[in-house]
């Protein structure tokens, strides 16, 4: 396969990324970095090249590769040990997680990794939960070795502050699987010996073998009674404790009836009980549930700020650098953070430009530039080079810390969701016993015995198993189709919270900004393009994120700069062509302050030769597709609540309209009490926001999303997560989920006629347990397949 | 017809150890991961030969 294609811009052979800043040749096949390149070169070392075989540009670019040092600290034996599943004399077991596996290639690599490694037994991967299971002798390698090999590959494993907390203990929940294995065993063997009774003709076996099939059945019905439906019984009694009747009441009701009844029928020869409707009952119910149950384990909707914090930092002493991990650093400890790093601990600023981006935790746009002697609160990103800090508070004792443990934040959620389910099944018991008082009252003075079986079969035939399946069955299906669209629901009641929502609350920084860009507009003399050439390459020197972002509108190669300077806090110069150019601020060009438009918005000033020219002005980029979804939320109250200053107000009400509300300047817990507020008024609130700075107001609405750039990443705690990719189908998925409560009506109402068809029966005293065997499965069953297809059907409608 | 007895007797011990072994293999997390192992199964075990012509088809690293 020859990588080398005769177009002008060639792909990477590794990661397939286009190759425009730099073009590696290795082999006669081109790479975009020397980082592409290195691990090409390892593979191809140890004969492992299949990996470009099994897939098309299968690896991950290794344009940002880090120093191998930051690994240092696994080399702690207290870190290792938190990490460690199990270890012996001899081996060491582990679990990673690795978001960036993405294709069969990867996982042939990952589990090949013993050829990279001989000191690595196995490796095991488990590519839907994105974590790969290692086994290695810790006398030929370590676990330094382990991750730094993984890293290089391009597979660096997340490790963060929550994972050294203590192992966490993952063991999937089984228990459904059990119940619904045993259920399914015991209902298909109680169905085979109920069979005489279907047909008529089998009287005679009938009569002969009637007890000993009847005591079977009571045997193999009593574990599914006992274990499978437990679950119901439990759910109903937690309601009745509450005084309040779920939908599981008349379930448990109904089970218990059915039971007890063909016990006596069974014990006094009467009859041959209804042990198959029962059986069958459970394990339809619990397909449900496990319908229902099936979440995305990938996904943690339920993060705190340890997740978000790095395990180790680098720690400076006496000149030498150490990583350490974060847990213990001590107050006093000078650190070294380099771009893109986060800060661990509040710290004081000793050396180096720091340009803290705060986005994430306060919802500021604009990188904020920090002095010498500042504290910089944890939380915050180093944009730039790195810089060095002195701790000034331990870890669990930051800002953002104690933010976080901020009663408002960890409130829990009184949850009283009036589902629809519930309501319906508290109609269903008072119609129910309704009916079945009105049997008693005309059967007992005519026959008592029919009076008895006319009650029990009406309490029996009214088991609500469709109403239950309904539910369970639309959810789980709304559930997949906004899976397969990128928005992952924490679990299956969210459904009917977005469809009640009447008022949309979005953060601004980061949900309706794209944080990666930035719109510039330059007001003043015109530019020639001579002009804009050398302003480019005064910027280029720079690594400020203002100047970064101007150079990269400006398209052109930089001429050579002399004398080049930059003033911390102010701005740049440089001589290009023997002509002095000047860029930064209003103050550091000598405008007075009174003389500048606007002190909110962002600008960037450039004068020639001292002559002052214009100035460039920053504005956010909004997300694609956010018109269409205001459009389409126009019934819906809108409001913005942001931890940005207000500079944007004017673009953000032409967005919006009149209507909406919009507050800026907002601290996170201001942010919890405006939604507060809302909900105080009765509205039903859904809150989109992305950073740490949104998290209380996520947990405080009723629905919480988190956007986020990539669904493995970054996500403070929410009800759903939806990739930004998706942001546009937003006023679709809640109109979605509209109409599937609408589904779920419809198959109410399916369900209701069946039970008509079976009260008359019952309260006729013509309910026989041929009857039931055949109603019961039927209505399950079509109400099952009524469920998928009017979802699957309407999702195709609505595009998702 | 006592043969029924003995043969349902048969039939349901015979199903029984059938829910024994799913229980089994859901415990020892056989039903964790349904996707890798579909995947894993079409590695081939010997490296293929790469473009380069070079012939090796043996999994060891070349010093």
């Amino acid at each position: 396969m020859e990588a080398a294609l005769q177009t002008n811009v060639q792909t990477c052979y590794h990661c397939g990324d286009s190759c425009v800043d730099e073009l590696v040749l290795a082999d006669d096949k081109a790479f975009c970095c020397a980082g592409c390149k290195t691990v090409y070169e390892l593979l191809e070392e140890n004969n492992l090249c299949t990996y470009y075989n099994l897939e098309q540009n299968p690896g991950i670019s290794g344009k940002a590769q880090a120093s191998d040092a930051r690994f240092a600290y696994l080399d702690d034996a207290g870190v290792e040990t938190q990490l460690l599943n199990f270890r012996n004399d001899t081996i060491c077991k582990l679990t990673f997680y690795v978001p960036q596996m993405h294709c069969s290639s990867c996982i042939w690599l990952l589990e090949n990794l013993f050829k990279l490694n001989t000191g690595i037994s196995e490796s095991t991967v488990n590519f839907l939960r994105k974590e790969i299971s290692l086994t290695y002798f810790h006398q030929q390698t370590s676990l330094r070795e382990v991750v730094t090999l993984l890293a290089r590959l391009g597979y660096e494993p997340a490790i963060t502050l929550a994972d050294t907390d203590g192992k966490k203990i993952q063991s999937q929940s089984h228990t459904i699987i059990y119940k619904l294995g045993i259920a399914g065993f015991c209902f298909g063997n109680v169905m085979l010996l109920a069979f005489p009774d279907y047909l008529a003709v089998t009287e005679g076996l009938q009569r002969s073998f009637g007890s000993f099939f009847g005591y079977l059945s009571i045997i193999l019905s009593i574990p599914v009674f006992i274990y499978s439906a437990r679950g119901f019984f439990t759910s109903a009694w937690e309601g009745i404790r509450q005084r309040y009747i779920n939908i599981d009441f008349p379930i448990a009701l109904g089970l218990i009836s059915l039971f007890c009844v063909s016990l006596y029928e069974i014990i006094t020869g009467t009859g041959p009980g209804y042990l198959d409707s029962f059986t069958g009952l459970v394990f339809f119910m619990l397909i449900g549930k496990y319908f229902q149950q099936k979440t995305y384990d990938t996904l943690s909707f339920d993060r705190d700020y340890t997740s978000y914090f790095p395990v180790s930092v680098t720690v400076l002493k006496d000149g030498k650098e150490e990583a350490t991990a974060v847990r213990n650093l001590k107050v006093g400890n000078r650190i070294r953070v380099r771009n893109q790093e986060l800060i661990p601990a509040d710290a004081m600023l000793l050396r180096g430009q720091a340009m803290i981006d705060y986005s994430f935790v306060s919802g500021e746009s604009e990188a904020v530039e920090k002095v010498a002697g500042e504290v910089i609160y944890a939380g915050g990103r180093q944009v730039g080079e790195s810089i060095e800090l002195e701790v000034v508070k331990e870890v669990s004792q930051g800002y953002l810390t104690q933010l976080w443990n901020d009663g408002a934040f960890s409130k829990k959620e009184a949850h009283s969701v009036e589902t629809y389910a519930n309501t319906a099944g508290r109609w269903f018991v008072i119609v129910t016993l309704i009916v079945a008082a009105g049997t008693l009252y005309y059967w007992v003075p005519r026959d008592m015995d029919m009076a008895m079986r006319a009650f029990t079969s009406v309490l029996i035939i009214a088991c609500p198993c469709a109403l239950s399946l309904a539910t369970p069955f639309v959810h789980g299906h709304t559930l997949r189709v906004f899976g397969k669209n990128k928005f992952f629901l924490k679990n299956t009641s969210v459904v009917e919270t977005l469809a009640k929502i009447d008022t949309v609350v979005f953060d601004k920084t980061g949900t309706l900004t794209e944080l990666s860009a930035a719109e510039i507009s330059y007001t003043g003399k015109a530019l020639t393009a001579e002009q804009e050439r050398r302003i480019l390459s005064v910027l280029r020197h720079s690594t400020h994120p203002l100047s970064q972002r101007i150079s990269e509108n400006l398209k052109d190669k930089p001429l050579p700069v002399e004398n080049f300077k930059e003033y911390t806090g102010q701005g740049l110069s440089g001589e290009v062509n023997g002509q002095l150019v000047r860029v930064g601020s209003a103050a550091y060009q000598g405008i007075p302050a009174d003389k500048t438009s606007d002190n909110l918005k962002t600008t960037v000033y450039v004068s020639l030769d001292g002559v002052v020219l214009g100035y460039y002005t920053f504005y956010n980029v909004y997300r694609e597709g956010l018109r269409g979804i205001l459009q389409d939320l126009s019934d819906k109250k809108i409001a913005v609540l942001s931890g940005d200053n207000n500079h944007e107000e004017d673009r953000l009400r032409a967005l919006l309209g009149e209507e909406a509300e919009l507050v800026f300047n907002q601290s996170p817990v201001q942010k919890l009490q405006s939604i507060q507020a809302l909900q105080e008024k009765h509205q039903h609130v859904l809150m989109v926001g992305d950073g740490l700075n949104d998290a209380g107001a996520l947990k405080q609405s009723d629905a919480g999303i988190a956007l986020t750039n990539s669904v493995t990443n970054f996500s403070p705690s929410c009800d759903a997560i939806l990739d930004a990719t998706a942001f546009g189908k937003l006023s679709r998925f809640l109109a979605f989920s509209k109409k599937t409560m609408n589904i779920i009506l419809a198959t109410f109402i399916v369900s209701l006629f069946y039970n008509v068809i079976g009260l008359t029966l019952a309260v006729q005293g013509l309910f026989s347990p041929i009857a039931s065997a055949i109603l019961m499965p039927i209505s399950s069953l079509s109400v099952i397949v009524f469920a998928t297809l009017s979802v699957k059907f309407v999702a195709k409608r609505a595009g998702l | 017809m006592y043969i029924i007895f003995f043969m349902i007797a048969v039939s349901v011990s015979v199903a029984a150890l059938f829910l024994g072994a799913f229980l089994w293999a859901v415990r020892s997390g056989q039903y964790d991961d349904d996707y890798t192992p579909a995947v894993r199964m079409l590695f081939d075990n010997e490296t293929v030969a790469d473009n380069k012509g070079k012939g090796q088809t043996d999994a060891q690293p070349r010093a």
